[in-house]
C-alpha cells in the first residue's frame, strides 16, 4: 500500500501498476450499474426484441411468428387510435406547457422575494401523486357539477362534457396535464438567472425594446433550456399512462365503454395487451415500434436544435 | 443540459477536482423597473397561483363533506362531514398501504441513493480505459422508453418466483439509475482532488475515500437523489398494477385506483371516500416537499429533470 501511494503520478499515457490497480478499482465501483445494465436493460432489450417476432402467452413457450406482429401492429386500428391519441396529445400538451411554463418563469424572475412563495405553489401540483391527478381531474371536469365547467358557465360559456363527448375526452387530459408544468417553470425560472444582466444592458443601450430584448438575449440564451425542455416533455408525453389509465381505464364499468376508445393512449394499450389479454410478443412489437418513433423524434429534435440552440463557450 | 439527452456530445469526462462548475449567480431583477409593473407582474402571478390552487382547496372541502354536498358549489366544507376519512379507514386497509408506500418507498429510494453514489465515485474519481464510453452508455440507457424493457423484466422476477412480492418494485434500484448517476457524478466533480489524494496518503483505501469522505461531502445532493426517489416510487402505478395481485400488498397509489374503481364509478359514487382516500395519498407528498423543498428545487434546477 505505502509503495503504490508513494509512487510518482502516473502518465496518463502509460499503463503503470498503479494505473492497473486503479482500473480494477474503478471497474468494481462501476459493477453493479453494468450488471444491472446487462440483467434489466441490454438483455431484456434483446429478449423484447426476440419476443416481438415470437407468439408468446407466458404459459406456452415463445412460438416464431416472423414479421406477422408487425403486420398486424401496422392493420391494427385500435394501435392508429390510440397512437394517433397519443400524437395528438403531445402536440398539443408540449408547446402549450413551454410556452405557459415560460410566461410564469418570466413573471417569476421579476418579482423579487415574492418568488419562492409563487414557486412552491406552481410546484405542488407535481408533488401530487398521478392517480390522484387523474381522480381529482374526473371529478374537476364532471359535465355538470365540475369546477371547470362551472367556472366556464360564470363567464357564459356553456362546458362540453370533457369526460364522456369523445371529442373532448382529449382536450380534457391536455387541459389536466397543464396543471403539472411545475418542474417546467423551475427549468426555465433556474436558465433566465443565469442570463447575464450586462448583456440586458448593453441591449438597452443599442435601443432594444422588451420584445426585441426577448428576442435577441433572452431566447438565445435560455435556447438550451427550451430545447431539453422540448425532448423530455415530448419524451414523457408519448408514454403518458397513469392519469389516463386511473380516469377511464382498469374496471369492468368504464373498460369497453365509449370514451375508453376515445381515451386509449399507446402505452395504455401496450399494458392491455402484454398484462390483461397476455399478448406479450404483440406487445414486444409495440415496444419497439415506440422505441422506434422515440428516436427518430428525438433525432429529428436534435438535428434542428443544432440551427437554433446557442451555446454559450463551454459544452452544457 | 443537453447532454442528457445527446451522449454523444460527451467527450473528455473530467475527474474530481478537474472542473470547477462556475455557477455566475445574478442578483434578482433590480429595482429599476417602474412600480406599476411590479404590481402588474405581482396581480398575473396571484391570478395564476388562485387557479394553481383551487383544485387543491376543492380536492380537501368536497374530502370533508357529506356525500350528497360533494358536488355542491362552493369552497366550505360545510356541512363538514370528517367522518369521510373514518370511513375510508373502515372501507379499505388504508394505514397497510400507506406502511407499505413507506417501506417500499425507502428501499427504493436508499437502494437507488447509495449504488448511484457507488458507481457515480468509479466515474468521478477514476481514470480506465472506456470510462467515456461506458458513461455515453449510461446516460443513453435514459432514452430507453420503460415499455421496451417492461415484458421481459416482469419474465425475470416471475422466473425468480417474486411476482406478488414487492421485491421487483424496488430491487431493480439496486443496481444505480442513470439519472442518478449522472447528477451525483456531477457534483462529485466539485469536490477538490486534494482531499482524496490527502486520505490516500494515510492510508484510505477506495471504499474507505467513498464512504468516509465522498459520500459524507456530498450528502445534500444524496438527498435529492434520496426524495426524487421516493417521490417516484410514492406516486408510481404501473410498477403495482404489474406486479402486485394481493391488495394487502398494495402501494398506495394502487390502493386508491381501487378504491376508484370501487367506491367511484364502479359502486355506489361514494366520492366522498375516493377523495378522502386522494388526501391521504397526496398529504405526504405535500409534507415530504415542504421539508425538502430546497433539495428538489435545486434537483430540478441542475439537472433539469421533469417531475
Amino acid at each position: 500500500m505505502a509503495t503504490t501511494v508513494s509512487a510518482p503520478a502516473p502518465g496518463r499515457r502509460r499503463r503503470t501498476p498503479l494505473a492497473r490497480r486503479e482500473a480494477r478499482w474503478a471497474y468494481l465501483f462501476l459493477a453493479p450499474w453494468i450488471v444491472g445494465f446487462l440483467v434489466f436493460q441490454a438483455g431484456p432489450m434483446i429478449a423484447s426484441a426476440w419476443l416481438s417476432f415470437t407468439e408468446y402467452d407466458v404459459i406456452n413457450p415463445p412460438e416464431y411468428t416472423g414479421l406477422d406482429n408487425y403486420r398486424e401492429l401496422m392493420a391494427d386500428p385500435q394501435v392508429a387510435r390510440s397512437l394517433g391519441n397519443t400524437v395528438y396529445y403531445t402536440t398539443l400538451h408540449v408547446p402549450l406547457v413551454m410556452a405557459i411554463s415560460l410566461g410564469l418563469a418570466l413573471l417569476l424572475k421579476r418579482v423579487g422575494r415574492l418568488q419562492g412563495f409563487f414557486r412552491t405553489v406552481f410546484y405542488l401540483p407535481v408533488m401530487t401523486p398521478a392517480v390522484a391527478v387523474g381522480i381529482l381531474f374526473l371529478l374537476l371536469l364532471n359535465t355538470q357539477d365540475g369546477l371547470i365547467n362551472r367556472a366556464l358557465g360564470l363567464v357564459g360559456i356553456d362546458g362540453p362534457s370533457w369526460t364522456t363527448d369523445p371529442d373532448w375526452v382529449l382536450p380534457g387530459i391536455v387541459l389536466m396535464s397543464l396543471w403539472s408544468l411545475g418542474s417546467t417553470v423551475i427549468i426555465y425560472l433556474a436558465a433566465l438567472q443565469n442570463v447575464p444582466r450586462d448583456l440586458y444592458e448593453a441591449a438597452d443601450l443599442d435601443g432594444a425594446g422588451a420584445w426585441a430584448r426577448f428576442r435577441h438575449v433572452t431566447v438565445p440564451l435560455i435556447s438550451g433550456s427550451l430545447f431539453f425542455t422540448l425532448i423530455v416533455n415530448t419524451i414523457a408525453s408519448l408514454q403518458m399512462f397513469t392519469e389516463v389509465y386511473t380516469m377511464y381505464f382498469g374496471n369492468r364499468q368504464t373498460a369497453g365503454s365509449f370514451n375508453s376508445d376515445a381515451a386509449s393512449f399507446y402505452v395504455i394499450h401496450l399494458f392491455q395487451e402484454a398484462f390483461q389479454f397476455l399478448h406479450m410478443g404483440f406487445a414486444s412489437a409495440m415496444a419497439w415500434l415506440l422505441f422506434v418513433i422515440i428516436l427518430v423524434i428525438t433525432v429529428v429534435q436534435v438535428r434542428l436544435s443544432n440551427r437554433f440552440v446557442y451555446y454559450e463557450g463551454e459544452e452544457r | 443540459m443537453s447532454t442528457t439527452v445527446s451522449p454523444g456530445a460527451v467527450t473528455a469526462a473530467p475527474e474530481i477536482g478537474a472542473a470547477a462548475p462556475a455557477a455566475r449567480r445574478l442578483p434578482a431583477e433590480d429595482g429599476r423597473r417602474p412600480r406599476w409593473q411590479r404590481v402588474l407582474f405581482v396581480a398575473a402571478l396571484v391570478g395564476a397561483a388562485v387557479i394553481f390552487m383551487l383544485p387543491f382547496v376543492w380536492l380537501i372541502s368536497a374530502s370533508l363533506r357529506p356525500r350528497e354536498y360533494v358536488f355542491a358549489p362552493g369552497f366550505l366544507p360545510t356541512p363538514f362531514a370528517p367522518d369521510n376519512y373514518a370511513e375510508a379507514w373502515r372501507a379499505v386497509p388504508l394505514v397497510t398501504w400507506l406502511l407499505n408506500s413507506v417501506v417500499v418507498g425507502s428501499a427504493a429510494a436508499g437502494a437507488v441513493t447509495i449504488s448511484s453514489a457507488w458507481v457515480a465515485f468509479g466515474f468521478a474519481y477514476f481514470r480506465f480505459p472506456g470510462r467515456n464510453l461506458l458513461f455515453g452508455l449510461v446516460l443513453a440507457t435514459m432514452m430507453l422508453p420503460f415499455a421496451v424493457t417492461m415484458i421481459p423484466t416482469y419474465l425475470i422476477w416471475s422466473k425468480l418466483g417474486l411476482t406478488d412480492t414487492q421485491v421487483p418494485l424496488w430491487a431493480g434500484n439496486l443496481f444505480g439509475s442513470a439519472f442518478y448517476i449522472f447528477l451525483l457524478r456531477q457534483f462529485l466533480l466539485s469536490l477538490p482532488r486534494e482531499y482524496f489524494e490527502a486520505a490516500r496518503v494515510d492510508g484510505a483505501s477506495y471504499p474507505q475515500l467513498f464512504w468516509k469522505l465522498a459520500f459524507p461531502l456530498i450528502r445534500p445532493a444524496l438527498l435529492v437523489a434520496f426524495v426524487f426517489e421516493f417521490k417516484a416510487s410514492w406516486t408510481d402505478l404501473l410498477k403495482p398494477l404489474i406486479y402486485l395481485r394481493n391488495e394487502q400488498l398494495y402501494t398506495l397509489p394502487r390502493g386508491l385506483k381501487v378504491v376508484l374503481d370501487r367506491f367511484g364509478y364502479g359502486g355506489e359514487q361514494q366520492w366522498e371516500v375516493v377523495l378522502a382516500g386522494s388526501v391521504i395519498a397526496t398529504v405526504p407528498m405535500i409534507i415530504l416537499f415542504f421539508l425538502a423543498q430546497r433539495h428538489f428545487v435545486e434537483g430540478i434546477a441542475t439537472s433539469g429533470r421533469k417531475g
